[in-house]
């Protein structure tokens, strides 16, 4: 039981990262009809956010310090980050050990910005052209932002360490007289990112402009018609899927080490995420991400792994196949949706 | 026996009846048209006939044999060809490829795997295809990517490509729809030569009613997804049920 | 001349020319002059633009006539190589049998993949096709490669080992792949003053098995066959309802373009017998899009170009280091140099594939047909302003004679 429970946690944090990039890969697909295989280099950028605001709050200075020697006998320089000098030793330790959740904050602007340009600037061209036309120049995209990052941040992984009240492994089954030791991190990032997919849903659900949304997503013709300027609106929601990307990005940092091909390899899976769930369903990406994530980590385990090698590798992919062609609308697609 | 057998057709969706119990015979080397105010289930008769829709019930028989279940390119290859409402050409090729190609589909069937010869060697098609592109009046136009065609000439091309099939049926959906009086004119002349030079049934579904009485030798009104009457033209034209339901006017 | 007509037939013999005087062609520089870094004619990246070649002309069999975008043909390339190196295992370094094997296990694989990958078209083919060649790359690095059964040796790829059987190794065969003892290794160096020519073996195995398959393809494209899968990619509605099914035929160029690409992997084998699971990876996939798409999507000649275009820049791109730039740029102002070499330094070297990026946008973008429409346009462009200096009566015979 316990061990089944842990697989289940286990699962989690891949799977909400998963839900997460799915989530927009679907709201951009079922708004504006096109196929963006740079989403993934969003996820990425998102994680090089928080490695760039940890590197900026750890910008130091150099002091001398007379009371102290080094091994030369000369007078010890000691480095202080500025943050230190401007907010005071503790208030300054604190930020910067808070730096990746404080990334989430300088990320949200960022992505949009990054979302309304990449729309306005490429995408908004492409909405006429036919679908490979629109996967080939955003994946050229992908490739040229990633490069773009390798150049400034290396080939390397960058670790990002969450805040120490964050880090370490608490007992969750406790209360249950059970012993499921956790990393507090991934629960951060779990309850994270169901915040951010209520977030969005409440969104779509409770305001005007996401009525609208919805309802350009069920048939964009038609609201055309009405007259609502459904293009600004639709910009907005790419944005929106950026910084939703940017974010789950941004948290999942102290999970892995962000690197800069890591978009491509959440990339490939969310799409198959996308398409388990059903084209265009926002709760089927969200639902397919968590239950893809999970499988994932059951077909992890030792037991999986020994009786038949390599399984958490292509239980994802054989899923996806066996998905689409048994529904071929995936779990929750609609009918119409993409199809020629 | 028609050539064309309909019993007992119904088919739903979700909680419409689109077709009720629908009977229909179609003679053999006549011009039989379907008409009927919108909604009536004109279309979805059509697509039942094709294999784009499979009826719940009831049978559609051609010269015999059932069409239920089998796919588009099946019925095709029995004698079954469709004109669509608006004109479904290769737009990317020539207009002479697009003639060649349900040439090649008579002559080899639904697939075959004809990689080494090159389309020039294949004189049998060729000579066909061009004799159909001189039939149809557009021998000048056979360089022409199809896409470039006007309206009037697209159809005149996919009739065309219907008929190199040499098929016993021809389905045409609304064939004038959208198209200026001229062209008009000109499709109806076309219709009423291909009825009297070949072998051919021609079921038509129309909305014009100036079309219909050009052409049709028999018609079938169709009302809320059932047949309401079936007589000539003739008949039709002062029969009062069909002028409540279709024509709008009362008795 | 070979069931093909007269300008499908000049075409053949260009591409002949240029592959087989290649070794000249690519090495126009002397080798002690300063431009010698510009030239292409070493054996194994001429081999590699041929190998690609065949690939992308294979690619373009199923994405340029049936507009079905696979993300997965290298793992048809991967499989292919592996087939190879097990051939070269078990039996010799015999490339035949290894090609042959190559090209009938991708037909196989390619069937089975296209079988289930066509059941959906559009955006799902792509992302169907993806996901097996992410699988198919998981299987090779890792699944495959356990204790119990090891047929893809992992990471560090299938090679052939002194113990392997080698069943039908002669004692006079070289350790070397080669052709009934031709090694693909031997080369011939004609020095000709300053210029240096290496005429390879194995290149002109490779080039001879490319004429081969780029005039297969030419006869595929100008065939029936060929015409009903431009017809399939124009409108699959009124294929239908033309009685014609539109599966088989896309199966089957599946499967055409699967082969290529096996063949492509099988001879990559042959010059380097060594089989690795990158090559499967989802990027190779996309470099084969690019060429094809680069060269010009369902023209004759293109994807050869695009393969030939992405390999020499590729080659040429990586060597370019910052000492290189600043040779180039020394006549600049100190403080200019630096900025411009600071600028250009990071599209060279190791920063190839940020180029290779923008150089796919680019061409999505600006030149949708590729590099052969790019030329159409400017012979137009070129054509239009000589018509424009001539005399009005002069301007009816420079219609171009097609």
């Amino acid at each position: 039981m316990d061990a089944f429970l842990i697989q289940i946690l286990n699962g989690l944090d891949k799977g909400s990262a998963y839900a997460l990039i799915a989530l927009g890969l679907t709201l951009i697909f079922g708004t504006l009809g096109v196929v963006n295989f740079a989403h993934g280099a969003l996820f990425m950028v998102g994680a090089f956010c928080a490695v760039t605001l940890q590197r900026v709050l750890t910008l130091s200075f150099e002091t001398v310090d007379e009371t102290q020697k080094d091994f030369l006998g000369n007078p010890l320089k000691v480095k202080t980050p500025y943050v230190e000098s401007w907010f005071g030793p503790e208030a300054g330790a604190w930020i910067i050990d808070w730096a990746v959740p404080l990334a989430v904050l300088i990320a949200i602007p960022i992505m949009l910005l990054v979302g309304y340009v990449m729309e306005r600037g490429l995408i908004k061209h492409f909405y006429k052209r036919p679908h490979a036309d629109q996967i080939l120049v955003t994946f050229g995209l992908a490739i040229v932002i990633q490069e773009i990052v390798k150049y400034f941040f290396g080939a390397n992984p960058i670790q990002t360490p969450p805040p120490d009240a964050l880090n370490g492994v608490a007992n969750l089954g406790a209360a249950l007289g059970m012993e499921i030791v956790y990393p507090v991190w991934r629960i951060v990032y779990f309850c994270f990112s169901v915040l951010i997919i209520g977030g969005i849903f409440a969104f779509l659900q409770f305001t005007t402009f996401g009525m609208v949304v919805r309802a350009g997503m069920a048939d964009r013709e038609t609201v055309g018609l009405l007259g609502i300027n459904i293009d600004r609106k639709f910009t907005i929601m790419f944005g929106i899927a950026a910084a939703v990307a940017g974010l789950a990005g941004v948290m999942y940092g102290p999970i892995n080490p962000p690197n800069y091909h890591m978009g491509m390899d959440f990339l490939v899976l969310s799409f198959v995420v996308v398409v388990v769930g059903g084209m265009g369903s926002l709760p089927g990406a969200v639902l397919a991400g968590f239950l893809l994530g999970i499988l994932e980590s059951f077909a992890s385990t030792t037991w999986a792994t020994t009786t038949i090698p390599g399984i958490n590798q292509i239980i994802i992919y054989l899923v996806a196949i066996i998905v689409l062609l048994t529904r071929p609308r995936g779990l929750m697609g609609r009918k119409g949706v993409m199809e020629e | 026996m028609g050539i064309l057998e309909v019993k007992g057709v119904n088919k739903r969706f979700g909680g419409l009846q689109a077709l009720g119990d629908v009977n229909l015979s179609v003679a053999e080397n006549t011009v039989h048209a379907i008409i009927g105010p919108n909604g009536a289930g004109k279309s979805t008769l059509l697509n039942c006939l094709v294999g784009k829709l499979i009826p719940d019930t009831g049978s559609v028989m051609f010269d015999g044999q059932s069409v239920l279940g089998r796919a588009p390119y099946e019925i095709n290859q029995m004698g079954i060809s469709r004109v669509f409402q608006t004109p479904e050409i290769f737009g990317d090729l020539t207009v002479m490829e697009n003639m060649m190609i349900p040439c090649f589909a008579k002559r080899d069937g639904s697939f075959e795997l004809n990689a080494m010869p090159s389309v020039g060697s294949q004189k049998d098609i060729i000579e066909k295809a061009e004799s159909m592109l001189d039939d149809m009046n557009m021998a000048d136009k056979r360089y022409m990517h199809a896409a470039a065609l006007s309206r009037g000439d697209k159809r005149r091309l996919e009739i065309g490509m219907c008929l190199s099939q040499e098929p016993r049926l021809l389905l045409l959906d609304e064939p004038t729809a959208g198209m200026a009086r001229a062209d008009t004119n000109n499709t109806i002349d076309l219709l009423k030569q291909i009825k009297d030079e070949r072998d051919i049934t021609i079921a038509i579904i129309e909305h014009d009613m100036h079309v219909v009485f050009s052409l049709a030798e028999r018609i079938t009104v169709l009302a809320q997804g059932t047949p309401l009457v079936e007589d000539t033209p003739e008949n039709i034209k002062g029969h009062p049920k069909v002028r409540e339901a279709y024509l709008g006017e009362s008795a | 001349m070979f069931g093909l007509d007269k300008k499908d037939t000049s075409l053949l013999i260009v591409v002949a020319l240029l592959t087989l005087l290649a070794p000249f062609i690519l090495n126009p520089f002397p080798s002690d002059s300063a431009m010698a870094q510009f030239n292409a004619g070493y054996p194994d990246l001429m081999q590699r633009f041929v190998i690609f070649g065949i690939f992308a002309v294979g690619f373009n069999i199923l994405f340029g006539l049936t507009g079905y975008l696979s993300f997965g043909h290298a793992a048809f390339l991967g499989v292919g190589s592996y087939s190879a190196v097990w051939m070269f295992k078990l039996l010799s370094y015999n490339i035949i049998p290894a090609v042959v094997l190559a090209v009938i296990i991708a037909g196989l694989f390619s069937l089975l993949i296209g079988f289930i990958s066509l059941r959906r078209s559009g955006i799902y083919f792509s992302i169907l096709t993806l996901a097996f060649a992410q699988m198919s790359f998981a299987l090779a690095y890792s699944v495959l490669s356990n204790p119990k059964f090891n047929l893809t040796n992992g990471e560090t790829g299938l090679q052939v080992y002194a113990d392997d059987p080698q069943w039908l190794h002669g004692a006079n065969m070289p350790d070397v792949p080669h052709l009934f003892g031709l090694s693909m290794r031997s080369t011939y160096t004609l020095e000709l003053g300053p210029w240096a020519f290496d005429f390879n073996t194995g290149y002109y195995i490779c080039a001879i098995v490319m004429m081969v398959a780029f005039y297969l393809a030419i006869r595929i494209f100008r065939s029936p066959f060929g015409m009903m899968l431009r017809a399939v990619k124009s409108n699959q509605q009124r294929m239908n309802y033309t009685g014609l099914n539109t599966r088989p035929y896309t199966l089957a160029a599946f499967v055409i373009s699967g082969m290529y690409a096996g063949l492509a992997g099988g001879l990559m084998a042959a010059m380097d017998p060594l089989a690795g699971a990158e090559r499967m990876q989802w990027t190779a996939s996309g470099e084969v899009v690019l060429m094809t798409i680069l060269g010009g999507a369902g023209t004759l000649i293109g994807p050869v170009l695009g393969a030939g275009f992405i390999k020499y820049f590729e080659n040429i791109f990586s060597k370019i280091n910052d000492n290189v730039l600043h040779g180039w740029f020394a006549f600049l102002p100190d403080g200019l140099e630096d900025f411009v070499v600071t600028i250009i330094h990071p599209f060279v070297g190791k920063g190839w594939h940020l180029t290779l990026g923008l150089l796919f946008m680019m061409v999505v973008i600006f030149l949708p047909g590729g590099l052969v429409e790019g030329g159409q346009r400017l012979a137009a462009w070129v054509r239009s302003k000589r018509n424009k200096g001539q005399d009005d009566e002069t301007t009816g015979k420079t219609e171009p004679a097609e």
